[in-house]
């Protein structure tokens, strides 16, 4: 029997403190029974001496400081982890809410993880064909990669991580794969729009759903990431799967931990967040990539909204310190009708260079890609220019460069949600463009892939 | 006697009961034997900070002193190996504990079992005295390790034994003068947050050769001085960092990987046995030491790691040799003096950093230098520090950026938006700077004479200008600027585009040396100088704009390094004849 404790002291926020305690851990779980039979969830963050401070993971409302029992559970927070999960929805805190039945856990996984082992890494190297040519030709993703979509509110983040997780694919192959899909405080219908699409493409099956939404308390956000990497380690490398985690969105989650932090009288970092909130998002986007001896893969798509658009913000700006690339959304494209709207400057892969060119893509692809890119903003500076100064003010090789920018946004960037492009599609358009500019301007590309690949006459 | 802990908040943990430890112990926690030190002590009570995480640990565990700082073990067996923070072997680690880095886990930084084949380089009769160099052990095929005399100990040899030994065998045993005895062997241990004794510092003199053009022509880093490359995510700091460690002309890398991501390390350790050093024609994994705390793996070691880091490397140069400490990133080592600095309620500092952050950052960086060894042959060692900065949103008006350009003498400047347009490495040629320039002139006069300087000059002036002509453009478009003008800005453009670009993952381009450096310097130079004149005698600049050689100069660094030094000739020739037939064309 385990001890309770009728000594809570104090509720201020989510924390509790509880006097008297004897034995209880660092980052312990507990429960809390209120008089009316209620049980609420809360883990240790500091315990000195008999005195222990912990967090709740559910609203406070409604404990009662003499009545409310408090009981220790021995182990941290835990997920009890099957291949049933597959298919199924849970709630933030890893209970099913989808109607059907418990999941008879083959065995119980610590939410936190380990590590992983620098030296049991290995490289991720394999390309993965999303269908989206700002993403396969010039940002490319390799499986095992961290690659979060930086978005603003009303851009649509959303229907380009469902158009990846529905058209990712490696060339090839055709292995077991699955989606871990974890949402932190979005909406309802922001949710419920990805089980439709996973619905009707038929990934549901394959789907395992986390879901902390808007209404849900704050606080239980911080326990919902771990929650679905866990599950996404299991089938990883345990299972062999290759999965996808798509955390949406990383912003509420920072914002309930600055919550606990103030709660803490913690002395803040940037912008109220804790000083820790590197430390923190690091030890959930590391626990992506693969491992050495291990057929499974946990690729990830954080995604986050930006306050005010600003990449400087700490969450985007520590999000971008740890993961390998991100894919920025634009919202001067998104207003000119380019879908899926991505700033293919600002966006970049980290693992590109290792999924890239011959035997994995093609042999010109990272020239191409060199190329496309210091055009591209060489024509953005014409074009900028030329707002300024009138068209007249270009001599005739920045015309074309802005002419090639323009065609860039429209047809290379602007393919549409639904549009599923092959990487020969990609690469052979990005030629058909490049064709635009003046022979010797193709500075970053091997002459004999211009020989090859250039389509003739102009 | 072991304490007991009262109280665990993260990484901090407080036990009271330790009156027998000292300040600054190592200490071991819990029944899971985890690993930490102290860092404030109030009577018996010390606040020990934790290089492990401490879930599960709770009031009432023991907590015993080992008596000793935290230190790390040095000889042979270092280099070809990757350490957690605070020198545990990490494939060591994954022998043991699978995947993942469970805790608790005790193995030594040395391979005890190993065998090592020792030369003696001393005779039983010698006196000898600390940093004397007693034999050497073959490390790797790449390093004779010297086996030296740990510092504070001297004496005459009364033993030597030759042969296979592991680290902790005696290889020679010592009479001192008050007639003790000390066994000495290949295994000395050394204090992490103590710099190693030598006998003197010098200014630093020689260029580090890195292969990168826009460092060692513009912003060239001297060995034994110190560099910081500071710059926004996305913007190639952790290229340029790996370029440095591959390609320096150094004789050991220590590669500290503090707090980034974990695949970074594996790039590194899947590359470097694969990449073979152009000196020595041996694997670069066989001169490199990696230290890594990734991101992922506990705070409290990240804040160790760099200690470690450089206590290794000065370990390597007090056998005379030049080392490199390359720490990737100094932002994060400071963000974990934050944490647990607020952890132990210090008044903060500017933006939550301790008060102390600038001495620290001083202390580490200081450890740089040029020094004659300790010991009585005279040698010298360098000691090169590299520190990448990672400011928030890319602003270096930040306290870690701000204290770290008061103390290093390089700045690598990387900006964001050259990374957009693909400019690598996207070191800014306006914002960086070195001081080692004046240092440095007398090795470039002698090895690539004084034209080496003089275009270096002229270049970074015209890169200057070419900023305000821009500026003329901008507002008043291309027409109006002067034909000069529109050669100066010709000219930036090459030396941007055909010069300072240099491309990491093309084999022919990813380090150039020095003396290819400054042709190609003096090829662009040429053509600007010959077009000058030409237009002077009344050649039409837009012809001279648009020669053909301009574009064989774009693909001058693709030219394969054996051949590079006749094609250069070639180009010349080219370059002289096609500007002469403009000017024909003039006379027609």
């Amino acid at each position: 029997m385990r001890k309770e404790y009728r000594t809570i002291r104090e509720i201020s926020g989510p924390l509790l403190m509880i006097q008297n305690v004897d034995g209880v851990t660092f980052d312990e779980l507990g429960e809390i029974e209120l008089p009316s039979g209620d049980i609420r969830h809360c883990k240790v963050l500091e315990v000195d001496g008999d005195r222990a401070v912990v967090q709740l993971f559910e609203s406070p409302a409604g404990i009662n400081l003499a009545e409310s029992k408090v009981r220790f559970l021995g182990h941290g927070q835990q997920l009890g982890v099957s291949e049933d999960i597959l298919g199924r929805v849970f709630d933030g805190m890893g209970n099913p809410i989808d109607g059907g039945p418990p999941i008879l856990a083959e065995k119980y996984m610590d939410i936190n993880g380990l590590p992983m082992n620098p030296a049991a890494r290995d490289y991720p190297s394999e390309f993965i064909q999303t269908g989206v040519s700002s993403i396969d030709g010039l940002n490319t993703l390799v499986r095992g990669q961290k690659l979060p979509i930086f978005s603003g509110s009303g851009m649509p983040h959303a229907p380009l991580a469902a158009q990846i997780a529905r058209q990712a694919r490696v060339l090839g192959t055709d292995t077991n794969f699955a989606v871990v899909f974890a949402a932190m405080g979005i909406t309802f219908e922001e949710s419920e729009y990805f089980v439709d699409e996973f619905r009707r493409t038929g990934a549901i099956d394959r789907a395992v759903m986390f879901t902390n939404l808007a209404d849900n308390p704050a606080v239980e956000r911080i326990a919902t990431p771990r929650m679905a990497l866990t599950a996404a380690e299991y089938l990883a490398f345990e299972k062999e799967m290759h999965v996808l985690v798509i955390l949406t969105d990383i912003t509420y989650y920072a914002d309930a931990l600055r919550e606990i932090s103030a709660a803490r009288k913690e002395v803040p970092g940037r912008r109220g967040y804790p000083g820790y909130l590197y430390t923190d998002l690091a030890t959930m986007y590391e626990r992506a990539g693969r491992r050495k001896g291990k057929a499974g893969s946990i690729t990830m798509i954080p995604i986050l909204t930006m306050p005010e658009d600003d990449k400087t913000h700490p969450i985007p700006d520590l999000t971008g310190y740890i993961t390998e690339g991100q894919v920025i959304l634009s919202r001067d494209l998104y207003r000119r009708g380019v879908q899926p709207p991505v700033d293919v400057l600002p966006s970049l892969s980290r693992l590109k260079d290792k999924g890239i060119g011959g035997g994995k893509t093609r042999e010109d692809h990272a020239g191409t890609m060199n190329q496309l890119f210091a055009a591209y903003a060489r024509g953005k500076d014409a074009k900028e220019l030329m707002t300024i100064m009138g068209e007249a003010a270009l001599t005739d090789v920045d015309k074309k460069f802005a002419q090639f920018a323009d065609e860039f946004e429209k047809r290379y960037v602007g393919q549409g949600f639904e549009t599923n492009r092959s990487i020969e599609d990609t690469l052979n358009l990005g030629w058909e463009l490049l064709a635009i500019l003046p022979k010797n301007e193709l500075k970053r590309i091997k002459e004999e892939y211009i020989e090859k690949y250039l389509p003739e006459g102009e | 006697m072991g304490g007991t802990i009262v109280k665990v908040s993260g990484p901090l943990v407080v036990a009271e009961g330790l009156s027998d430890a000292n300040m600054a112990d190592v200490v071991r926690i819990g029944h899971e034997r985890l690993i930490g030190e102290i860092l404030n002590m109030t009577g018996d009570t010390a606040s020990i900070q934790v290089y492990e995480e401490t879930g599960g640990l709770g009031p009432g565990g023991e907590v015993v002193t080992t008596g000793v700082p935290l230190s790390v073990e040095l000889g042979p067996g270092l280099l070809d190996n990757i350490y957690d923070g605070i020198q545990r072997p990490l494939e060591e680690i994954r022998a043991l504990t699978g995947d993942t880095i469970a805790r608790g886990v005790e193995v030594p930084a040395l391979d005890r079992e190993r065998l090592w084949e020792f030369t003696p380089t001393v005779t039983i009769g010698d006196k000898v005295v600390g940093g004397d160099v007693i034999g050497t052990v073959q490390e790797t095929s790449a390093l004779l390790h010297k086996i030296m005399v740990p510092p504070g100990i001297s004496g005459t040899v009364a033993e030597v034994h030759s042969g296979e030994r592991t680290v902790t065998e005696p290889v020679v045993k010592l009479h001192s003068a008050d007639g003790k005895e000390h066994k000495l062997t290949m295994l000395q241990r050394w204090p992490v947050r103590v710099g190693r004794p030598f006998n003197r510092k010098f200014v630093p003199v020689t260029p580090v050769q890195s292969g990168q053009r826009v460092i060692d022509t513009m912003f060239p880093l001297a060995k034994g001085g110190t560099a910081a490359v500071p710059g926004p995510f996305g913007s190639g700091k952790t290229v340029v960092q790996h370029a440095l460690a591959k390609w320096s002309d150094v004789d050991v890398v220590v590669y500290i990987g503090c707090g980034e991501r974990g695949n970074e390390m594996t790039d590194v350790l899947k590359e470097f046995p694969e990449l073979v050093d152009p000196r020595s024609g041996e694997p670069l994994m066989r001169r490199t030491v990696l230290i890594a705390n990734t991101s992922d793996m506990p705070v409290a070691a990240r804040e160790a790691s760099i200690y470690t880091g450089i206590t290794i490397a000065e370990y390597f140069r007090d056998m005379g040799y030049d080392v490199a400490v390359i720490g990737d990133s100094t932002s994060r080592w400071a963000e974990a003096l934050r944490e647990m600095s607020g952890r132990l309620e210090e008044m903060p500092g500017e933006e939550g950093y301790p008060a102390y952050l600038g001495s620290r950052l001083a202390q580490f960086y200081e450890r740089a230098g040029v020094v004659e060894c300790l010991g009585t042959d005279g040698r010298r060692g360098t000691l090169t520090a590299i520190g990448a900065v990672s400011p928030p949103g890319g602003d270096t008006s930040e306290p870690v950026s701000q204290a770290t350009m008061r103390i290093v003498k390089v700045f690598w400047g990387l900006d964001a938006s050259l990374a957009y347009a693909r400019h690598f490495p996207a070191i800014n040629w306006l914002t960086s700077y070195s001081l080692y320039t004046d240092n440095l002139a007398g090795w470039y006069d002698e090895h690539l004479g004084p034209s080496f300087l003089k275009n270096r000059t002229t270049a970074l002036k015209m890169l200057q200008e070419e900023s305000g002509l821009q500026e003329i453009v901008r507002l008043v478009g291309q027409d109006s600027l002067s034909p000069e003008d529109r050669l100066t800005l010709e000219t930036a453009k090459m030396i941007r585009e055909d010069f300072l670009q240099q491309n990491a993952f093309v084999d022919v381009d990813n380090h150039s040396s020095y003396t290819r450096q400054a042709r190609l310097l003096g090829l662009i130079l040429h053509y600007d100088s010959l077009c000058r004149s030409a237009h002077a005698e009344g050649a039409d600049m837009e012809r001279l704009l648009t020669i053909e050689t301009k574009d064989v100069i774009g693909r001058a660094k693709t030219v394969p390094d054996d051949r590079f030094e006749a094609a250069y000739d070639e180009i010349e020739i080219l370059l002289d004849a096609q500007i002469s037939e403009v000017l024909r064309e003039r006379d027609d």
